[in-house]
């Protein structure tokens, strides 16, 4: 393999998509609004509303299923909270956003590797790279490692950004730091990897049939389709994220990555690549 | 397998469409071999096949004494290929696009900087280095192209459409350094070219090609000679003398004859029988001052080769 060709491509798709509006807004705003903006209000409302305020136990009777399925580990977080806005402000913050923090990898992925595999073929750039003495391999693993990278990147950061925003946000209310569980630890550094190679395997698979690059995202965005389901499983307590579930969830994206990228490896010829340009 | 290319029987299909049908020749080093064919003769299938881009469905070749199929990355690290689009990241300058592909072909890393300046200012592009190449014009991204295709050196160039959409002061910059390439560097270069001028000014040999078969393959002189050897006559004659003079250019074997002023120009004459002709001219008394044979340029032995086989399809 050789890395040095590798990081050039790497570093050229860095530089190209820098300077890309339409890369670069979404891997902005999509972390701010879902991992500031959201949890911020929330908890800052929360925090302002009296205890007995009687929309609390609102919000939360319409999640009896959740409630009635709930594994025991969560259940004793919950009762060991001691007011319905603590409690309230746990459910949502810590268990109901995280399916939602997901979709962070999986556009930011699918949005990068749509301008690295489509956005060059549409730019017409692609055809002198493929003159170049790298092979099929190394093109793929150049492709694929940026948006990889970048999506890792955000995630994390934005999980940090997101702890900050709710111990800062529920101080009032919660007077002490108690975000992020082990439950988001893991979200961060074992599932949110493989959320964006999914996004990634997703652009793969779209790319050789997509010829403009917003034609490869909308088709990728398909994937956070799974995502929303998640989110209304837990709801209705069909699924719950505690730590268990996070580990079997992190071990099936990885598997379902691997596949799609050895498939996407394996189409992944500048021959096919050059017949569609 | 001697030759810098050499291919044998060479074809790829797409779907029922033959791209490249049986192709068989041999360039030789140091020339500047000229790829004719209207679009969609198979010069760009051709090139892709030749690099290792592509995989032929039957034949073989060699290019540079290696199987592009079986070993294109060592192939394509001594080819150099200027494709028909520029090709060009705009949003990144000259430097920064030349910069990526020393990184690509393996240039020393200590000799990447001046190897980047060298072809910048051979290309007349060191001024506006560092500058976004979407700022540039035609003519200075197919500079920069080329710039590109050169800057690892390769023994080997291929060359799709240089001149295409360029203007004739940049089209005759590009000419300027092919002819260089050639001819003081000895590279090769096997030129794809639908622009019968370029072809007749620049290359030593051609071939062309029409839905992927060729249809010949020499030197210009060589397929005048395929031609039947026949040759375009102008003569000039005294006022007067002009339509006794066309009678005998008729019997003579001229497909054609037109005249303007005092001047005949008379088509299909073999070069054999122009002595006869010139004594018969003379004997009937036809002042002559001024007798010319024509060699047929490459745009008549194009479309000469072009008719004779879509007459055998016809037929």
């Amino acid at each position: 393999m050789n890395w040095r060709a590798i990081r050039a491509i790497v570093t050229k798709d860095w530089k190209v998509i820098r300077q890309s509006r339409s890369v670069i807004l979404p891997m902005i705003l999509l972390p701010v609004i879902i991992l500031v903006l959201l949890p911020g209000g929330m908890g800052l409302l929360l925090s302002n509303l009296p205890s007995d305020n009687p929309d609390l136990t609102n919000m939360t009777s319409d999640m009896q299923m959740f409630f009635d399925n709930m594994p025991p580990s969560i259940a004793a977080v919950l009762d060991g909270l001691t007011t319905e806005a603590q409690k309230t402000a746990v459910l949502f913050l810590v268990y109901i956003f995280a399916p939602l923090y997901l979709i962070l990898p999986i556009m930011v992925a699918s949005v990068v590797a749509a301008d690295s595999f489509v956005g060059e073929k549409e730019r017409k750039t692609l055809e002198a790279l493929i003159y170049t003495p790298t092979s099929d391999r190394e093109l793929y693993v150049a492709k694929m490692l940026l948006p990889w990278i970048l999506a890792v990147a955000v995630s994390v950061i934005g999980a940090s950004l997101y702890a900050i925003v709710v111990n800062v946000s529920l101080w009032p209310m919660m007077e002490r730091v108690f975000f992020p569980n082990m439950t988001w630890v893991l979200l961060a550094l074992w599932v949110s990897p493989a959320a964006a190679g999914l996004g990634l395997g997703a652009i793969v698979l779209v790319s050789s049939r997509a010829s403009t690059f917003m034609e490869a995202q909308q088709t990728a965005g398909l994937v956070v389709i799974p995502i929303v389901v998640l989110m209304i499983s837990q709801m209705a307590g069909i699924v719950y994220f505690g730590v268990e579930m996070v580990l079997v969830l992190g071990l099936i994206l990885w598997l379902i990555d691997a596949v799609i990228l050895w498939y996407g490896a394996r189409r992944f010829q500048r021959g096919e690549l050059m017949a569609r340009l | 397998m001697n030759g810098v290319i050499v291919t044998e029987n060479l074809t790829r299909r797409f779907g029922e469409t033959l791209a490249v049908d049986r192709l068989s020749l041999t360039v030789e080093a140091g020339e500047v071999f000229g790829f004719l064919g209207h679009n969609g003769a198979g010069k760009t299938t051709t090139v892709r096949l030749l690099n290792g881009v592509l995989l032929a469905d039957g034949g073989a070749m060699q290019v540079l004494g290696r199987s592009p199929q079986a070993d294109g990355p060592a192939v394509r690290a001594r080819t150099g290929v200027l494709t028909e689009t520029p090709s060009l990241e705009e949003r990144l300058t000259a430097r920064e696009n030349l910069t990526v592909y020393a990184n690509l072909y393996g240039i020393a890393l200590s000799q990447i900087k001046k190897r980047v300046d060298t072809v910048l200012e051979m290309f007349d592009l060191a001024e506006r280095a560092d500058e976004k190449t979407g700022a540039y014009s035609k003519g200075m991204k197919q500079r920069l192209a080329l710039a590109r295709a050169l800057l690892h050196q390769p023994e080997l160039l291929f060359l799709d459409e240089p001149t295409a959409a360029l203007d004739p002061v940049a089209a005759r910059q590009v000419h300027e350094i092919i002819t260089h390439l050639s001819r003081d560097e000895g590279r090769t270069v096997f030129l794809c070219t639908h622009n019968l001028n370029e072809a007749q000014r620049l290359c030593d040999r051609v071939a062309v090609m029409e839905h992927g078969r060729l249809l010949a393959l020499g030197t210009p002189a060589e397929l005048g000679q395929q031609l039947g050897g026949r040759a375009r006559l102008e003569i000039e004659v005294a006022p007067g003398d002009t339509g006794q003079a066309a009678d005998l250019l008729r019997s003579a074997g001229a497909t054609e004859v037109r005249v303007e002023h005092d001047t005949l120009y008379a088509a299909g004459i073999h070069r054999e029988a122009i002595p006869d002709l010139l004594a018969a001219l003379v004997t009937a008394g036809i002042h002559i001052y001024r007798l010319t044979p024509v060699e047929p340029s490459l745009e008549d032995i194009y479309f000469a080769i072009h008719d004779r086989a879509n007459g055998e399809v016809a037929s």
